[in-house]
Order: C-alpha cells, then sequence, then structure tokens
C-alpha cells in the first residue's frame, strides 16, 4: 500500500490581511522505504505542507483535499485516530531544533514521552529506550540528563531525530531539518539520517531549500513555488537537467565545485517570491521567468510529464519542448 | 494589599533575566555557591539602606509624637521637656540615629509611645495574626490566577478568556475598602452568615477545635475580599505568560507526538509560563508580613497592618520603624528565595 498519498492538497489561512493560499493543489506520493524531497525558497508553502500532513496547522488554516497515510485519511479522521497516528504512524523533524526541545524538560524524558504515550511500556523502559536512541544518533547515555540548552545546535538536532524514530514510525517528515547548522555538521546529520532511513525502511519527506542536498539524499524531489509543485522527478535529473526554469535557478543557486561552465552562468534570481495574497495572473512565476512567453501571462500550466522520461513539469515552454535555460550569455573577457 | 505593578516586571536586572547567557569560565566556588555569594551580596546592601531610611523617613514627615500622646490634656511646658527628655527627642537628630542602632544591635527595638510597650513584643503579637489572612489570601489567590490564567491564555480571546479578565480586572480595580464593605454589608449584615469583624468571638466553648472553627469563621469575608482584590495580578500575568510560550515550537512538537491538548498546556507550556509568575508570588510573599492595612482596618483584624495605621496617626517612631524595616526586610528576603527558586526551576540560569 502507498504510504503517504497526497491529493489535490488546499491550505488557505484566512487572516485580517485576507485569504491567502499557501498550498494550492498538491499530489504527492510516498512508498515505503521511499525518500522524497520537497525543495523551494521560504514562503513557497513547503512547511506548511509539511504541517498539514499532521494536521498541526493553526484553525484559521482551512485545509481540503486528501491526506492518505496507509490509507487512513488524516484531515478527516477524529482526534482520536489521529494522536493515535501522530508520532506512531509519522513523526517530524522540526527545523531550528533550538525551539523544537522543551526548554525546562531532560532530553531523555523528551524522547521517552511519546513511547509512553503511545506503547504501554513501564518509565523505566522508555527511558531505557531513549537513552539507546541516544546512542544511534551518536550522542553518550550521559547527555540523557542533559537540558536543550546545554547541546550544541547539532546535538539538538540529533536529539530530535532520536525523537523522530521514538515510536517507529513508518514516515519521516524533516523540515529543513539542518538548516539551521554549519555546513560540516549539516552533512553528519543528513548522512546520520538517510542511514537510519535506510536501515529501517521508513518513507521520508525532507524538506528544505537546498536542492543540492536534497539531490544527494533522496531519491525524488518535488520543487514548489508559490504552493504549488512545478516540477516532480528524479532527484539528480531535476538537479542536474531542469525541466522548470525555477528548478534550474535553484540548482544554478549551488554551483557544482569544478563545473567552469557554471560559473559563466547567470546565476540566481531576480526579484521576490510572490505574495501569496495577490499571486500574478497566468503561471505565477512568469513575472520572474527569464523564459516566459505569452501563453505564460495568460494561463496557468497544469503539472504533466514532460516526453517519455518519469518526469512532470508545470510549464508550457518545458511542456513544448524547448530549453528552460536562456541562451549562455557571452564569457566575460578577463 | 497595594502592590507596585512596576514591581511584577520580572526577576532583578543583574539575576536570573541574564542568567540564559552563558558567560565566563567559573571563577572560584561551585556555580550556586557563586550564585547565592552575588544574591546574598545584594541583598544586604538594600537592608542597609532600608535600615537607613527607616529611621529618618519619619522624622521627616513632621507631625509632633508630644501631641498624640497628650492628646487633648493641657501639658505646662515643664512637663513638655520632660517627656521630650524621657524620650530622647531632645537630643539631636544623629545623636538619636547613634542610640537606635546600639539598641537595635543590643535587640532593644524600643518602647512605644501609644502602648508603652516594646516594640518587639507588639509586633510578635500581632504577626500571626497577619501572616494567617494575608497567608491564606495569598495561597487563595495564586491558586485562583494561576489557574484561571492559565486557561484564559491557552483560549485568548474566547469568551471564557474575555470573562476572566473582565472580572479579575474589574475586582482589581475596585478599592479594597469600598469591597469590603459591600462584603460585610451583604454576608455579614444582610444575610447574618459571617461576623463582621474581628478575628475571634467571646462567647466560644473551650477546645482547640471551637476555637479554630471561630477564627475560620471570622476569617472568611476578610480573606476573601483579599483575595478578589489581588489575585487579577495572577490572572494577568499567568495569561501572558501563556500567550509568550503559545507560538513556541516545543509546543507543536508536543502536538505532533499526539499529545491531548490538556496535556500539551499542563505538561509543557504551564511549566514554562510558570518561570515569570515565581517572581510575583515570592515578592508578594513578602506582603506577607507587611499584610493588608486597608483589609485588616475594615475588618478589624487585630494585624500589623492596623497597628501601623494607628500608629501613624500617633508618630509612634518606635513602632513604625521597626515595622518599616521588618516589612522590607521581609521583601527583600522573599526575593532573594525567588532567585533562589530561579536556580532550581530554570535549568537555563544554572548555567550562568
Amino acid at each position: 500500500m502507498t504510504l503517504l498519498e497526497v491529493r489535490d492538497l488546499h491550505v488557505t489561512y484566512h487572516s485580517s490581511r485576507g485569504v491567502i493560499p499557501a498550498v494550492r493543489g498538491v499530489d504527492i506520493t510516498v512508498e515505503p522505504g521511499q525518500t522524497l524531497g520537497v525543495a523551494g525558497e521560504s514562503g513557497c508553502g513547503k512547511s506548511t505542507l509539511a504541517l498539514a500532513l499532521l494536521r498541526l496547522l493553526p484553525k484559521s488554516a482551512e485545509v481540503t483535499g486528501q491526506v492518505r497515510l496507509n490509507g487512513d485519511d488524516v484531515l478527516t479522521m477524529t482526534w482520536g485516530q489521529l494522536r493515535a497516528v501522530r508520532w506512531a504512524g509519522a513523526s517530524i523533524v522540526f527545523q531550528g531544533a533550538m525551539h523544537s526541545l522543551n526548554p525546562v524538560h531532560r532530553v531523555a524524558r523528551q524522547i521517552a514521552e511519546p513511547i509512553l504515550l503511545h506503547e504501554n511500556v513501564s518509565e523505566a523502559e522508555a527511558h531505557g529506550r531513549a537513552v539507546e536512541l541516544l546512542g544511534q544518533v551518536g550522542l553518550p547515555a550521559w547527555r540523557a540528563r542533559s537540558y536543550p540548552h546545554e547541546l550544541s545546535g547539532g546535538q539538538r538536532q540529533r536529539v530530535m531525530i532520536a525523537m523522530a524514530l521514538a515510536c517507529e514510525p513508518d514516515l519521516i517528515i524533516a523540515d529543513e531539518a539542518t538548516t539551521a547548522l554549519d555546513v560540516m555538521v549539516q552533512a553528519q546529520v543528513l548522512d546520520l539520517i538517510a542511514d537510519l532511513v535506510a536501515q529501517r525502511g521508513v518513507g521520508l519527506v525532507m524538506i528544505s531549500h537546498d536542492l543540492s542536498v536534497l539531490s544527494a539524499h533522496c531519491q525524488r524531489v518535488a520543487v514548489m513555488y508559490a504552493g504549488k509543485v512545478v516540477e516532480l522527478g528524479a532527484a539528480h535529473d531535476v538537479f542536474a537537467d531542469a525541466r522548470h526554469p525555477y528548478s534550474d535557478a535553484l540548482a544554478s543557486a549551488f554551483p557544482v565545485i569544478g563545473d567552469v561552465a557554471a560559473r559563466h552562468r547567470p546565476r540566481g534570481l531576480g526579484g521576490d517570491p510572490p505574495d501569496p495574497a495577490d499571486l500574478p495572473g497566468g503561471c505565477s512565476f512568469h513575472p520572474r521567468c527569464p523564459v516566459a512567453v505569452a501563453e505564460c501571462r495568460a494561463a496557468e500550466p497544469q503539472l504533466l510529464p514532460i516526453g517519455a522520461s518519469p518526469r512532470l513539469s508545470a510549464c508550457f515552454v518545458a511542456q513544448q519542448g524547448k530549453p528552460v535555460r536562456p541562451g549562455t550569455v557571452k564569457e566575460p573577457v578577463t | 494589599m497595594a502592590s507596585d505593578p512596576s514591581l511584577l516586571a520580572g526577576p532583578s536586572p543583574d539575576g536570573p533575566a541574564s542568567g540564559g547567557l552563558s558567560g565566563e569560565k567559573t571563577a572560584g566556588g561551585s556555580g550556586f555557591g557563586r550564585y547565592l555569594r552575588g544574591r546574598l551580596t545584594g541583598s544586604v546592601a538594600s537592608l542597609v539602606l532600608v535600615y537607613l531610611s527607616s529611621f529618618f523617613i519619619f522624622r521627616v514627615l513632621g507631625g509632633d509624637p508630644l501631641q498624640a500622646i497628650a492628646k487633648d490634656r493641657r501639658m505646662t511646658p515643664e512637663e513638655r521637656a520632660a517627656l521630650r527628655e524621657q524620650l530622647g527627642l531632645d537630643q539631636p537628630l544623629l545623636a538619636q540615629f547613634g542610640k537606635y542602632t546600639a539598641d537595635v544591635f543590643s535587640g532593644n527595638f524600643g518602647t512605644s509611645y501609644q502602648y508603652r510597650r516594646p516594640v518587639m513584643e507588639l509586633v510578635l503579637e500581632r504577626l500571626s495574626a497577619t501572616v494567617l489572612l494575608t497567608g491564606t489570601a495569598l495561597v487563595l489567590s495564586v491558586a485562583v490566577g494561576l489557574w484561571v490564567g492559565a486557561r484564559a491564555g491557552w483560549r485568548h480571546g474566547s469568551r471564557l478568556d474575555r470573562a476572566h479578565v473582565g472580572v479579575s480586572l474589574t475586582l482589581w480595580s475596585a478599592p479594597t475598602f469600598w469591597l469590603g464593605m459591600i462584603v460585610i454589608m451583604i454576608f455579614a449584615r444582610q444575610f447574618g452568615l459571617f461576623p463582621v469583624g474581628g478575628m475571634v468571638s467571646h462567647n466560644v466553648g473551650p477546645g482547640l477545635l471551637a476555637e479554630t472553627l471561630d477564627v475560620a469563621h471570622h476569617l472568611v469575608l476578610p480573606a476573601i475580599t483579599m483575595t478578589a482584590v489581588i489575585y487579577a495580578q495572577y490572572v494577568l500575568v499567568m495569561r501572558s505568560s501563556i500567550l509568550d510560550e503559545i507560538g513556541h515550537d516545543y509546543l507543536t512538537t508536543a502536538r505532533a507526538k499526539g499529545l491531548r491538548d490538556d496535556l500539551v498546556r499542563r505538561r509543557h507550556a504551564i511549566p514554562n509560563a510558570l518561570l515569570p509568575t515565581v517572581t510575583l508570588v515570592f515578592l508578594q510573599l513578602g506582603g506577607v508580613i507587611s499584610g493588608a492595612i486597608v483589609t485588616e482596618t475594615i475588618f478589624s483584624w487585630p494585624g500589623l497592618g492596623r497597628m501601623v495605621f494607628e500608629s501613624i496617626g500617633f508618630r509612634d517612631f518606635p513602632v513604625l520603624q521597626t515595622t518599616f524595616v521588618l516589612f522590607s526586610a521581609a521583601v527583600i528576603v522573599a526575593n532573594m528565595c525567588a532567585d533562589i527558586a530561579y536556580w532550581f526551576l530554570d535549568p537555563r540560569v544554572r548555567k550562568a
């Protein structure tokens, strides 16, 4: 059975600023043991998507569509069922472990908490498992008695990972799990997540703004822009050979070391992500798009297969088989 | 009890507030010893200042104790001079201060002009009555205030929240003497459920149980009046403290773990939100000694507050000086206890 199946998910915030569509019709699936990356700039709706998967959004958010976890729709189940699914069915490694851990509880207690909640075990047993989990993420047993502020950022993130594994969920959602860490620690933590996920055969949804990180650690990647998935495909293919101008810009924001041509390629992207409360008509990317044509201003492209490859792109230009990168600029005379 | 809202802001500025930042390496002594020494030094300095001002402040106020002592009786200038000499009021201010200090260090706090009895005796007599009344009111208002505040904050903006805040603020703004009189009129006069004032009845049968019940019966109205007036501050502090916590990510983590909403509140939000209220509770604990001057006066409660009230009219310097130092010392000690409690409650303070 498909582990996670998201169908036509819409999340709309009703605030004093008006109606804000944060997620606008997202379809993704994750099979057991599969890893899916979700990439995009801040404000593209990827964190909202993560929270919507376990119905953790505030009441002001209106969520429609389907989120099937092992076949059961998270969005329509009762509170009791939902609480049982939370952490035991799917757990989250939150971004910024600094604030995601309770400052006045020892870390072992925080890791043991969901075990005690979801399983019929004694406190001593739960504590023993917490210490064991800390060992698996590379923290010594005496750290069990530490408070979050006594740990470094990387250690806190390891505690979060240990916590996410506590109830042996089928799915782990890592929401910017390594963003606040420095590059070396980031690599260690990512490898740790990837190893643990592979060992246990659980599904992983890894959310990040860093497409290069996702392409290194995930099998498939979905690129989000303005609340929609604009490109979906095998992670390395999307990174190396984007079929949407936005994915291409994201990919070239992280140049490959040793790739001389990449140095002279136009890099990054002008302008800011659109205001979700006031999206441009047509393709929401067209005001920033280097290859936009008249059609892009008139209609919004659907996410459709490109050619024969198992790749989906929501770009008229790509769907017509044309390149999504503007002609290479002249090499500057040095 | 008129507490200054500015005192409610938080712990002492050089105290736990800066404790979150990990400072330089520990220089001598264990963390707690060093922390305690710092708190003690500050407290002793405050006590010395209080002691100095306790002597001079009432003398600067003006007014002549002789007039109060003499009341309407005519006194000859000779009689006046003799009394002045007897009370030591003929000496220069500094000499009076020297004698007062010498006496205090030998454990003699002077003799009340008004009651003609040693001040310490008077204070000890009334201390238990005050502690009983204000202690009861404090425990009640802390319990009610924190409970109501936590719920109101958790459901902020709801009807329950607005009702609680409205009621507690109205009571907080009501003058104590007015509220006290209303309470007396309704519950004592109209329904005759409780005594109008005082702490004991004259016609109580012997036995500890009967006496205790009698005191408790007298305690109900003043304690409820005091609670009604002061519990609002706990509601408001707890409510805003909960509101500060409500946006924090660790609560989302707790929810994601599958905890019920009330467990998220009780186990995660409240322990964090309680920290700022500790200071307030301990400050009020210091106020337990100084009591409730107004409440005690209205309900004829034989406590320290009422004695102070009477002594002011009488310019009873020895009583005023002693109680002033005592009240201030209680607040200073309580504040120090708050700092020490922080050490144990907030793991982040220990790191400083």
